[in-house]
Order: structure tokens, then C-alpha cells, then sequence
């Protein structure tokens, strides 16, 4: 029997014609999948009520695969082949993995294209492979409470995932036969579900302090468009640090000294993250722990807790920073991640802001919520002038050109999806092959950017420089992916990539990158000027001494010939100087000293071109 | 002419309307497609429509018209949970046959 939901006026489907999409948050240490029924978003729990699914994975030789609750029961028994946090490793590549910690217990292998699979008694498994365990497994509890096959989800991804991450994010959903509507970034889907798209204009905090993990990002919400102005955080902050710091302050006050087992330890972590719990609603809390009874009242709490809470705070004014924002200039202020519940947190975070932060929504849930409005809106279920809502890129793209130098050809925060081309030409006669640099970054030398593929386009008819038309189209598409293709237009011959880099980078990185480009701004412009320069005598000094060693006995004589010479010579010299108005006087010196040569050569070609004909026969051919 | 709902129709409407933040209630009615030839709307009702006949029910309006209603007259909505899957169920004594779904229906 089918159950009916409540439609907009108007909008009831068809019978068969339900569409059902959902939202899926998929989380470091949990993940969650919500939808929208009688309008109203809510997360899907699963039978036992249980909304959470905690992000884990544990595989078993015989494959047998358990996921969540039941696979976390592993993790203390079988390490190696509990995978936790897998969301750390996607789109990362080896040498990434090293920098995230040797205290991992995986044994790592490297897969396919250089990202990294970890070693289990099931064969080797990528991060990709385990994620898509858990997006099946919150697939499936969609399904069933839909009560049929999903029409496509939208999957958070943190705002600072680059395109190789949110590839492998991608790729996971299409390994659990989901399609993706879009993939959204978790601050956007937060102010999203408290309906902050709908408010026209304005600049959003979105202060994310999960168990293991702090995020903070400044949006800007400007015509139904999310720009991320800046992001940054700690990835190794959040609430287990104060239940840390918690469990300490009992070891002092009991005397027991650090050499607890682990079932102590786990006990003592236990009491004291539910005395914080308790602490949100009441003054002070009984503790009995490892024969130990006290109390905590909110005042120790919160001396406890806030050298931690400092840092986040310090965080947010960095990146405020970053952004060129007042305090005084944030709209709205969003929580996220269950460690906001701590009243501390939400009035440290208000005097910072100078605002009182959104709460209402249970900040375990609201990416989830804010993703399944999202995916309700582009599956049809509402009427299409509701919401259009649009990402933006973090780092512009674009390609490496002569001497070095990263042409941009979509640059950072155009808004997605966008398609944009530029044509080239080939630098030497008779090129045939142009090798395509795909390059990410702010910067202006290809050294100081990110490399993201190459490719070559093959079979260019052989013609003399400048005369091929290379068009090379970037296409970015509502999810962040870059596809990139060259196609010469004389002959038509065709290459494309699709960009799958093999390595990523962090928010840390990205914020480094954009801060460098503002740094070296200025160098910058001078290299990519003395670049040029150097790329346009290298032309001249080509072209130059071909025609020489062509023309130059025969139409000039000995003295304009040595003339001609020493400029080149000259010219060469002064080539590897660093001064690019000095190699542009040279140029333009070599080009006035050569222009008699040029002219004379023109004369000659011409009269070539026109002995043995009669006037008549040129008459005719005009 | 009547329509009823039980108390659990009648919590959850009134929780969407909340959330939904406007509207005046409920509009059941009727209409003619799918496989067996009729099937239910079930929507939000912004503005009441002249012809419109309306049943109170506890906090929740319902909403009706005049066509609609000689197909529902003597249904019972309610709100049922089965395992996960969660919604609104008309009772209607007036139906003969349903497709195999329950999505549409003969009278």
C-alpha cells in the first residue's frame, strides 16, 4: 500500500510519478541521509531509530562487509581491518597520506592512479570502495522508507575538497548505484536548511565543531549564489579534546595517576562526556567514576574548556581576516556538529560574531537537512522558481603557456556549471603536437600551481607558426568536475581529458595558495612580464635567423648582414637579463634594424611568385 | 457528507502546516489519471476556493470540493508507519479496486 505525502498547491504527482531524492551528509566520523516528505526535511532513521551512522567499515576475509554501529564494535578488536575516517583519504594520493599521521594502524598499498588502498584481510580497498559501503548502506534505509528506488541524491562534500576529492566522492556514489543530483559543500547545505538562500543577500559564518574536526566558513550569499570567501579550521580539534580535558581534570582531582588500561580510560571518557552532556541543561553535575565521586559545575567546565574554544575562535579571526571582514559585517552565524550543543561554545562564539548564532536546527542533522531541500528542488518535487542554487570554484583554472606561465581561463569564484574557451596557436613551423598543461592556482608561474593532468593533441596539419587555431574549452559542471578539450579547427582533429587528479589538497593548502598569490602579487606580475618578453625575442631570434640563413647572403650585403648579427647576438644576451623593459627595447631594436630585410624579402617572394606570368593570366586570377 | 481523520493525521498536519510557516490546511480530493482511472490529491491549501466544502477536525482543516467529494464521502485519513516508510493512507469505503500499488483506484 502506498503512503501519500502532503504537496504544494498544485504540485501532487502523478500516480508512479513520485520522485524521491534524497540528501546525504557523509560525514568523517558519522553520516546521515535526510529527505523531504509532506514538505517538511527530516534525517531517516534506521530500524532501531538510530539517525547517526557512524562512518566506519569492517571487512572480513570471507567478504563479508558490516557498516556502521556494527562494524565500530571492530575497531577495537581488529584495527586493520576497521576503516575508519575514510574521508580524510579520498582523492588524496600516497605521499598526502603520509603527512595525515603515522599513527594510523592501516597498512597502505598504492592503487590505481596513485591514490592509496588500504591493505585488509578482504584484499586491498580504497577509500572510494569503503565509502560506497557506506552510502549503500544509507541508500538502502532511503529506499526503504520511500518505499522504492531513489531518483538521485545530494552529497555534501567540506567546502574546501578540491576536484579530486569531490571526484572520488563522486566516484563512490556511482560504485553504490546512486546518481548524484549535485554534490554541495557542507556550509552551504547548513545555511541552506535555515533558509538563509531565501534572504536575498549577506554574509554567512558557518562555525563547524564536530567530535574530531573543526571547519569555519564565510559565505557570501549575493543573487541565489554561495561564494566561499574562506575557510579554515583544525583538523585535529573538536569535542573528544574537551571530554580530554574533562577526564584529566578527574585524574587530578581523584589523584590517579596516568597509567590507566585502556577499559579505565574508556570509562573515565565516557563519564566525562556525559558530564558535559548534562552541563548543557543543568549547573552542575554528580561524577562517580573509577571510585572517584565530585562534582562539576559549569565554572570548571568552562575554564576547562575554553584554552580550547580560544583556538577555534582564534580560527574564525583568521579567516575573517582572510575574507577582509569585520566581525561586525556577518549577517548570520550557523552552528554545526554535535559539540555546538556546549553553551560555552554558542556564547563565545556570539561575542566573537556579535551575533546570537543559529541553533534550532540539531546541529548533527542540519547538512543533511540543508542537502535533502537541495535535492527535493532539483529532482522537481517543487515549483522552479523556489531555489536555483550555485556553487562557485575555489581556484581558478586554466593552462600552462610558453616560458612557463599559467593562463588562466576560468577563474576563481565564477560561478558553476561554466564552459569556457580560448584559442591558441602553435610556436614553431611545422608543429604537428601541442601538449595541454591543465593547471589549478592563483599564481602566475605553472612551478607555483597546482598541476591537475596533461594531455597532447596529436596530428595538427603542419603549417607555419601561428597559422594552427587551437581551441581549448574548460568545462566545469554543477558538481565542480573539470573536463577539458582541444580541438584544432583547420583540420578537426580532437583530444580530451576529464580530470581525475591523482592527489589532493587541503583547506590549509588552498588557504595557502590564495594567501601566496596576494603575497607575491606583485613578483608575479613582474615574471609574468619578463616571461613574456623572453617567449617574444625567443620568436624573434627564430624567425630572424631562419630568414638569415635563408635570404641574407643573397639580399643583403656584407655590412647589413653583420648588422643583423650582432642585434641577434645582442638580443640572445640580453634575453636571460631579468629586466623586461630592457629585452623589450632589444626587441624593438631587432625589429626596426630588420625591417629593411623584410621588406626586401617580401619583394623577392613577390617577384618570384610573379615571373613567367603574363599580366593578363594575374589580371585574370583577381 | 463526511470526512473524518485520525489523531495521527491530524498531529503530523498540523506539524508540516507549522513548518511550512502558512496555509489554512489541508485539500483532499480527487482526480482522473493513473492505471485504474482515479487517484488522490493530497496538498497544502494556501486560499479556500468558493466551492469548497471544509471539515474540522481538532486543529487541522480539511478541504474539499464538490466533485472530489462524491468519490470520498465517508473517508478516513490516517497516518501510518511501516517500518521505515512513513505517510498519509486514505480509508475510502467507496472503492471497489485499487492498481496493485494503492496509488490509483475504480470506484
Amino acid at each position: 500500500m502506498v503512503l501519500l505525502q502532503i504537496s504544494e498547491p498544485g504540485q501532487s504527482p502523478e500516480p508512479h510519478q513520485r520522485r524521491r531524492a534524497v540528501g546525504i551528509d557523509l560525514g568523517t566520523t558519522n553520516s546521515l541521509v535526510a529527505t523531504v516528505r509532506s514538505g517538511t526535511p527530516e534525517t531517516l532513521p534506521d530500524n532501531e531509530d538510530r539517525h547517526l551512522l557512524p562512518s566506519v567499515v569492517h571487512y572480513e576475509a570471507d567478504q563479508n562487509i558490516s557498516i556502521g554501529y556494527e562494524a565500530l564494535e571492530w575497531a577495537g578488536r581488529d584495527a586493520l581491518n576497521t576503516l575508519i575516517s575514510v574521508k580524510r583519504f579520498m582523492g588524496r594520493g600516497t605521499t598526502d597520506i603520509k603527512t595525515l599521521g603515522d599513527q594510523l594502524p592501516y597498512q597502505f598499498v598504492s592503487g590505481e592512479s596513485g591514490m592509496p588502498s588500504f591493505r585488509t584481510s578482504a584484499g586491498d580497498i580504497s577509500p572510494v570502495a569503503a565509502s560506497a559501503e557506506i552510502l549503500r548502506a544509507l541508500v538502502e534505509r532511503a529506499e526503504s522508507a520511500l518505499d522504492g528506488p531513489l531518483d538521485g541524491a545530494v552529497i555534501t562534500v567540506p567546502a574546501y575538497f578540491d576536484e579530486a576529492q569531490r571526484q572520488a566522492t563522486k566516484d563512490a556514489a556511482t560504485l553504490a548505484g546512486v546518481k548524484v543530483l549535485r554534490l554541495l559543500s557542507e556550509p552551504t547545505a547548513a545555511a541552506v536548511a535555515y533558509g538563509l538562500d531565501q534572504g536575498g543577500e549577506g554574509v554567512i559564518a558557518v562555525y563547524d565543531l564536530g567530535g574530531g574536526t573543526f571547519d569555519i566558513s564565510l559565505l557570501r550569499l549575493s543573487r541565489g549564489v554561495f561564494e566561499v570567501l574562506a575557510t579554515g579550521g583544525d583538523s585535529a580539534l573538536g569535542g573528544d579534546d574537551f571530554d580530554r580535558a574533562i577526564a584529566q581534570w578527574c585524574c587530578e582531582q581523584a589523584g590517579l595517576g596516568s597509567d590507566l588500561d585502556p577499559q579505565q580510560q574508556r570509562q573515565l571518557m565516557s563519564a566525562a562526556r556525559q558530564a558535559k552532556e548534562a552541563l548543557a541543561e543543568q549547573e552542575s553535575v554528580a561524577m562517580d567514576v573509577l571510585g572517584w565521586q565530585g562534582s562539576l559545575d559549569r565554572h570548571t567546565l568552562n575554564t576547562l574548556v575554553d584554552p580550547l574554544i580560544d583556538k577555534t575562535l582564534r580560527a574564525c579571526r583568521r579567516s575573517l581576516r582572510d575574507a577582509e571582514l569585520d566581525s561586525d559585517e556577518i549577517d548570520a552565524v550557523v552552528m554545526v556538529g554535535g559539540s555546538t550543543r556546549m553553551l560555552r561554545v554558542r556564547e563565545r562564539v556570539e561575542e566573537t560574531f556579535k551575533r546570537e548564532p543559529l541553533v534550532n536546527i540539531d546541529p548533527d542533522r542540519v547538512v543533511a537537512i540543508g542537502a535533502a531541500l537541495q535535492a527535493d528542488v532539483l529532482v522537481g518535487n517543487k515549483p522552479g522558481d523556489e531555489m536555483l542554487l550555485l556553487d562557485v570554484i575555489p581556484l581558478s583554472l586554466g593552462l600552462e603557456t610558453m616560458g612557463g606561465l599559467m593562463e588562466k581561463i576560468i577563474h576563481r569564484n565564477t560561478t558553476i556549471p561554466v564552459a569556457k574557451a580560448q584559442d591558441f596557436t602553435t610556436f614553431k613551423d611545422g608543429q604537428t603536437a601541442m601538449a595541454i598543461h591543465v593547471l589549478q592556482g592563483e599564481r602566475e608561474l605553472v612551478s607555483d600551481c597546482r598541476s591537475l593532468a596533461r594531455f597532447e593533441l596529436r596530428g595538427i596539419p603542419p603549417m607555419v607558426a601561428g597559422a594552427a587555431k587551437i581551441r581549448v574549452k574548460f568545462q566545469v559542471d554543477a558538481d565542480g568536475l573539470l573536463n577539458v578539450s582541444a580541438k584544432e579547427l583547420t583540420s578537426g582533429v580532437e583530444a580530451h581529458v576529464e580530470v581525475k587528479p591523482s592527489y589532493g589538497l587541503n583547506d590549509k593548502e588552498v588557504t595557502r595558495m590564495l594567501r601566496e598569490s596576494y603575497t607575491h602579487a606583485r613578483d608575479d606580475m613582474q615574471l609574468r612580464a619578463l616571461r613574456e618578453q623572453q617567449v617574444e625575442a625567443d620568436r624573434l631570434y627564430e624567425d630572424l635567423s631562419a630568414a638569415l640563413a635563408q635570404d641574407g647572403k643573397v639580399l643583403l650585403n656584407e655590412k647589413e648582414y653583420h648588422c643583423l648579427e650582432v642585434a641577434l647576438d645582442d638580443l640572445r644576451n640580453v634575453r636571460e637579463s631579468s629586466n623586461h623593459r630592457e629585452i623589450a627595447r632589444h626587441i624593438e631594436t631587432v625589429s626596426k634594424t630588420s625591417e629593411d630585410f623584410a621588406a626586401r624579402r617580401m619583394d623577392a617572394s613577390i617577384k618570384k611568385a610573379l615571373a613567367g606570368h603574363s599580366l593578363d593570366e594575374i589580371d585574370k586570377g583577381l | 457528507m463526511a470526512i473524518t481523520m485520525t489523531q495521527a493525521a491530524e498531529q503530523h498536519i498540523t506539524r508540516h502546516l507549522a513548518h511550512r510557516g502558512h496555509g489554512i490546511g489541508i485539500r483532499l480530493g480527487v482526480k482522473t489519471t493513473g492505471c485504474s482511472g482515479l487517484s488522490y490529491v493530497l496538498e497544502f491549501v494556501d486560499d479556500q476556493q468558493p466551492e469548497d466544502t471544509v471539515f474540522d477536525c481538532g486543529d487541522a482543516k480539511l478541504f474539499v470540493d464538490p466533485k472530489s467529494l462524491a468519490y470520498l464521502d465517508g473517508t478516513e485519513l490516517d497516518f501510518v508507519k511501516e517500518g521505515l516508510n512513513e505517510g498519509f493512507q486514505f480509508n475510502n469505503p467507496n472503492v471497489k479496486e485499487e492498481c496493485g500499488c494503492g496509488e490509483s483506484f475504480h470506484i
